[in-house]
């Protein structure tokens, strides 16, 4: 054939490389989700599992029929009822929201001075922002305990040196989830952050001051924006995780610290309203969906023009 | 301080670690005048451009701007422009704000801004294209934004770092005029650099020849091709033919035979060579009991014959079995082939001599 065909057809091989991603995410994602959407739609029950219907083929494909004609949106609208959910939802997303801009606030400086280092010094630097990944997350978020609370060593210290007279209440506040968020989630804000800055051509820098721009100037104009990629990414990979962290504000909020991991917990262990927490999920997920969608939208567009 | 030179380098050093790339550089740019570096990658061009940026500071030695130092002065208080050699136009910002960074700089107003930016466009030919971004733009595009972004300061003087070598050929050659052409009607001062000959040929008034950090010779183009200080502006430049030869009583004596060596200023005795153009060697056919022109005749045999167009190329070997490249026009004259015996001769004004290496 004289005309060569750029749509050629996948090789074998090439077919399972491309399906091996997607049997993953169907596999470890979609299966698991569509059973939380499922019970999303139960009604909670004094069983075990606590919901009904639990779908089976054991009363025919007309008993299945009529175990899905039981499934409803009860749970959701308690969930649209309840004002503790709102209130969860709220409190996550400002915690969550106050933690990415103040992490954002302390990565921004680290990854210019990594980038910026010495070119043979910057995996090392990398290295030392990473490195406290090798220890439990756990045993790091305890240890925050230990220096917040009330007879803590930070509050010890400061009554040492005499700056204050009674312990400042630090510990099991939202201020210290928002401390615990920062600390954990700063390595996924640093590195994106650093690729953004560091792949930036240091000629650009060079020619916004050649052109009258003084260096705060070029920070602004040039350096910023043309991290813009790397401070989306970042904030994205802080504030989704954040927004459903159960872990940090459980060990460092205080008992009005709402968060909706918590309450999802409270819901399905020690309420053991499955339904109704797997609404809360469910809806949790569909709300980080949306920014998520149109940054990709954004992006796309972008890359259009 | 009118009479100071517009630009001025007073012998400026600078190392980095154990690489000397300046050692004691010294030269001065007039106001509207244009101005080339030109030297082999390494000589040292790029780093003394980046210090009239301010990009570098020298280790000894200053850069002086209208009679004013410039040690201290960061890039963005210099009253000059680069345009760089990857145009390092901004991602992320238009054609018109790309352009009209350096008017923003400034505190210009808006319709200040829009005219200037509009001036620009069409000084460089290039209108139409204001809200694209660069990476729409072709290469030839956005050599022309870059300089035009470059410009839009309104700099006293203006630095282009191989400002032609990201074009392909025929855009090149075009390009060298276009850009000859803006800088004769601006009367900006203009310093390229280029290690590509022929672009310092054709658009510089005055063309500085460097290698490993230091100046060898400033002249204008003629004086760089026809009369070259060193034997190495003489290879760098052009065509160049080298015969080793001996100097005796005045005269250079080689394989091309005596010729009159006045004022080559190398002692008697002293080894030298001997440099001529291919295209100022007279070739004519051997004819029996003729003496050569200027008594200096050698007979050759042509060994290769290549024709490009405007000019042919002969290879000869001469008698003593060294080789000597030949160029002609491509109207008038015998023809040779290969095999074909000729004679050679050089007027004397058209060899130079250098001391043997």
């Amino acid at each position: 054939m004289p005309e060569c065909d750029k749509s050629r057809r996948l090789t074998r091989g090439e077919r399972l490389v491309i399906a091996a991603p997607y049997a993953w995410i169907a596999l470890f994602f979609l299966a698991p989700f569509a059973l939380i959407v499922k019970i999303s739609l139960s009604h909670p029950a004094q069983t075990r599992p606590p919901y009904e219907p639990v779908l089976d083929l054991s009363s025919g494909v007309a008993g299945l029929m009529e175990k899905l004609s039981q499934l409803g949106f009860d749970a959701y609208r308690g969930l649209a009822e309840d004002n503790l959910y709102l209130d969860s939802y709220l409190s996550s997303l400002t915690i969550a929201g106050v933690a990415t801009i103040v992490c954002l606030a302390v990565a921004y400086p680290f990854a210019l001075a990594i980038a910026r280092a010495p070119r043979r010094l910057r995996p090392i630097l990398i290295g030392f922002a990473v490195a406290p990944f090798w220890t439990s997350f756990l045993i790091r978020v305890y240890a925050w305990i230990t220096l917040l609370k009330d007879e803590g060593i930070i509050n010890h210290a400061l009554m040492a040196l005499g700056l204050i007279d009674s312990p400042l209440p630090m510990f099991a506040t939202s201020g210290a989830v928002v401390v615990g968020i920062v600390y954990s989630y700063l390595p996924f804000m640093l590195l994106p952050l650093y690729a953004a800055i560091e792949g930036q051509d240091p000629a650009l820098r060079e020619a916004a001051a050649d052109l009258g721009a003084s260096p705060l100037q070029v920070f602004l104009r040039v350096t910023l924006p043309l991290s813009r990629r790397g401070i989306i990414a970042g904030a994205l990979l802080v504030f989704i995780p954040a927004v459903g962290e159960f872990v940090i504000p459980d060990l460092l909020g205080g008992s009005d610290t709402l968060m909706i991991g918590r309450t999802l917990w409270n819901d399905f262990f020690a309420n053991r309203d499955w339904p109704a927490a797997s609404a809360a999920a469910v809806t949790l997920l569909a709300l980080l969906l949306v920014p998520i969608l149109l940054y990709e939208r954004a992006q796309l567009r972008e890359g259009r023009r | 301080m009118t009479d100071a030179p517009l630009l001025s380098i007073k012998s400026a050093s600078k190392r980095f670690g154990a690489v000397t790339a300046l050692d004691g550089v010294s030269l001065e740019v007039g106001a509207g005048e244009f101005f080339a570096l030109l030297g082999p990658s390494g000589c040292g061009k790029t780093t003394l451009m980046r210090l009239v940026a301010g990009f570098e500071s020298a280790d000894a030695g200053r850069v002086e701007i209208e009679g004013a130092d410039m040690s201290g002065a960061p890039p963005h208080r210099r009253p000059v422009n680069l345009m760089f050699q990857s145009y390092a136009l901004f991602p992320h910002l238009c054609v018109f704000e790309n352009i009209a960074f350096g008017l923003r700089r400034q505190g210009k107003g808006k319709a200040e801004i829009a005219a200037r930016v509009a001036e620009l466009l069409q000084i460089v030919r290039l209108e139409g294209v204001e809200t694209r971004r660069p990476d729409q733009l072709s290469g030839g595009q956005r050599q022309r934004v870059a300089l035009a972004r470059a410009l839009a300061p309104g700099p006293r003087l203006l630095l282009l770092d191989e400002p032609l070598g990201a074009l392909d050929r025929q855009l090149r050659e075009e390009t060298q005029f276009q850009i000859k052409e803006i800088q004769r009607r601006l009367k900006t001062s203009f310093v390229v650099v280029t290690h590509d000959q022929d672009e310092a040929l054709v658009m510089a008034d005055r063309i500085a020849v460097m290698r490993d950090g230091r100046i060898e010779q400033i002249g204008s183009p003629t004086d760089v091709y026809e009369r070259p200080a060193t034997r190495f502006v003489a290879s760098f430049i052009g065509q160049m033919n080298f015969l080793e030869g001996r100097i005796e009583s005045g005269e250079f004596t080689g394989p091309l035979g005596r010729l009159p060596a006045g004022d080559s200023g190398l002692a008697a005795g002293a080894k030298a060579v001997l440099a001529v153009r291919p295209e100022r060697v007279a070739i004519e056919p051997v004819r029996e009991g003729g003496a050569g022109v200027g008594g200096a005749g050698v007979d050759g045999v042509v060994e290769d014959v290549a024709f490009r167009g405007e000019t042919t190329h002969f290879r000869l070997r001469l008698p003593g079995g060294e080789t000597l490249r030949v160029s002609r026009g491509a109207i008038g004259g015998p023809s040779f082939s290969i095999g074909d015996a000729a004679r050679i001769s050089i007027a004397p004004s058209a060899a130079r001599f250098f001391a043997s290496e």
